[in-house]
């Protein structure tokens, strides 16, 4: 029944899958927190140049892509501070610069192809390597650190920037972490979900959380669960029929968005009706000029 | 490092000039506020009070001027436990749901930086929850708040901290009268508690028992420096005595709007 854990491909999948549910959405969280939800789009854009980097120079292209990304993110991040005024400009040169160089060093490499580039660019479970694991590992032991250990400063950081920097907190050198572990992020998904599907990875699990959660903890708690659940699911459903894994997954995100949001709404139309009970009711007399079927409710 | 009891200002602003753009908006602000004092800056929107007070927690460069927190240098200054701030918002809330108590433990984190917090912490947090009366409230999500509260949430945050001096950047927009009270009553067991405070109002309203002194700012200059005069704003300018249908320490109190 679970035969397909066998073939060691799949168990490398599987790793890689089980980390990017973890990481996405521990990092996606404080992104969307500071309605910052597309950023991971941009670092997986620029993330492009360095797997084509690592093509060109016959390097593993994660490594190559961690560096590039990273790199980008940290101008990202730069901009945000000095460049108020043009500053979105200055970030569409970046993503599609990104997305150009790296279609355009894939192509001048030996070893790269148009399948190389697909299986970037929407994942590939098959041609996870060993390699490459190890790298996902360490890249996500690192995310995970940063983002539970500081989990008290970043949100506050997120919540609300100038508050933070009066409380003395090195507001700096935090933005630049959550940008640099976004980044990282974007390559430790990159060969599960894709380039391009990295960033719903990172804002539809916390999206779902969100709409049953009251609080910073447990949305963070069921985003990682739910990122858990869709990238398992999707990559077995994968190995199964022959559909790409980071569609899939996607797909189940959203698809767990919906049901939770369906869920949702009846739930917070209770919990407004036990406010309501609490809550004082009309006590004024309704001036006569009123209809009397006119009943006022709050 | 100053004692406590030293006799130097807690917040000193000398001839501070800032610019938006090109444009001027402190043009030599003096402001200086003593221990246990509680300092309105008044002024009709576009004065500058606003910038003013983000000068003095170093949130606007200023292009000229000095600023010294309990005597030290803003460039030097490290101790920011000992000040609460309260910025100008309309919701505590970000894009994700957060509850009360996370937020309001967000305060805290000028005294525990990067370690973790203690029982002290947690009590601490505790007792601000309830000093803006949201204690069985604490566990519901922001997004669930009236705009008061959410007022009381941002006021809780900055007494997390346990701070000696509090700066209030409009702490009363878009507060209903019920909050307001609940507002003006945490503010004066701070005061009474030998608090120091510095806050940017429209109108006194509420709080006007608890002023000592105000400060009206026009086109960033400082146009009065004094006891709280009996109507505020533009009309508290000198040479601006006309008598008004109500006085401003009256609002209309339907009770409609609130």
């Amino acid at each position: 029944m679970l035969e397909f854990l066998n073939p060691p491909f799949m168990q490398r999948a599987l790793i890689a899958a089980v980390l990017v549910g973890i990481t996405a959405p521990a990092i996606g969280i404080y992104l969307v927190q500071r309605r910052q939800a597309l950023m991971g789009d941009g670092i997986g854009h620029v993330a492009m140049t360095g797997v084509g980097l690592g093509f060109l120079l016959s390097t593993n292209p994660v490594w190559m892509a961690t560096l590039v990304a990273v790199a980008g993110s940290v101008v990202m991040e730069l901009i945000r501070w000095y460049g108020r005024t043009r500053g979105d400009i200055a970030l569409a040169m970046l993503f599609y610069g990104g997305m150009a160089g790296g279609v355009m060093l894939i192509n001048l490499s030996d070893t790269g192809s148009n399948a190389n580039l697909t299986s970037f660019l929407f994942g590939s479970l098959s041609t996870v390597s060993e390699e490459d694991v190890t790298a996902i590992v360490v890249l996500a032991a690192f995310v995970v650190l940063v983002t539970v250990g500081l989990r008290r400063q970043l949100f506050a950081v997120s919540q609300d920037e100038e508050f933070a920097r009066v409380t003395g907190l090195p507001v700096r050198v935090l933005n630049l972490l959550v940008a640099v572990t976004a980044a990282v992020t974007v390559t430790v998904a990159m060969r599960v979900v894709g380039l391009l599907l990295v960033s719903a990875l990172m804002v539809v699990p916390v999206a779902a959380a969100q709409q049953i959660s009251k609080s910073f903890k447990v949305t963070f708690v069921l985003a990682v669960v739910i990122g858990t659940a869709v990238t398992l699911a999707g990559t077995v459903t994968s190995y199964y029929q022959d559909v790409p894994p980071g569609a899939t997954i996607v797909l189940l995100a959203i698809a767990a968005f919906v049901v939770l949001t369906a869920l949702a709404t009846p739930l917070a139309r209770r919990r407004a009706r036990g406010r309501e009970n609490e809550a004082d009711r009309c006590t004024l007399e309704v001036p006569a000029a009123r209809p009397a079927s006119d009943d006022v409710r709050v | 490092m100053p004692e406590p009891s030293t006799p130097e200002p807690v917040i000193s602003l000398r001839g501070a000039t800032a610019t938006l753009g090109a444009r001027p908006v402190l043009r030599g602000v003096d402001l200086t506020v003593h221990r246990g004092e509680v300092v309105a800056l008044l002024g009709a929107n576009g004065s500058g009070k606003s910038t003013a007070v983000r000068s003095v927690i170093g949130q606007v460069p200023l292009t000229g001027g000095t600023v010294e927190l309990f005597g030290t240098p803003l460039r030097r200054f490290r101790q920011w436990a000992r000040v609460g701030y309260v910025p100008q918002r309309t919701t505590a809330a970000g894009g994700v749901p957060a509850t009360i108590r996370e937020v309001v433990a967000s305060g805290r984190l000028s005294r525990t930086k990067l370690r973790l917090p203690g029982r002290a912490d947690r009590a601490a947090v505790d007792r601000a929850i309830e000093l803006v009366g949201l204690t069985d409230r604490a566990k519901d999500s922001v997004n669930a708040l009236s705009g008061g509260q959410h007022q009381r949430v941002l006021i809780a945050r900055a007494l997390a901290s346990e701070p000696e001096v509090l700066i209030m950047d409009e702490p009363m927009a878009g507060v209903d009268l019920a909050s307001q009270e609940i507002l003006a009553t945490t503010l004066r067991e701070q005061v009474a508690g030998g608090a120091t405070v510095l806050l940017v109002l429209h109108e006194l309203g509420a709080l006007e028992p608890l002023i000592d002194r105000a400060i009206v700012l026009r086109d960033g200059c400082v146009m009065y420096d004094g006891p709280p005069p009996e109507a505020v704003g533009q009309h508290a300018l000198p040479g601006h005595d006309h008598v008004h249908p109500h006085a401003a320490s009256e609002p209309v109190r339907t009770g409609l709007l609130s």
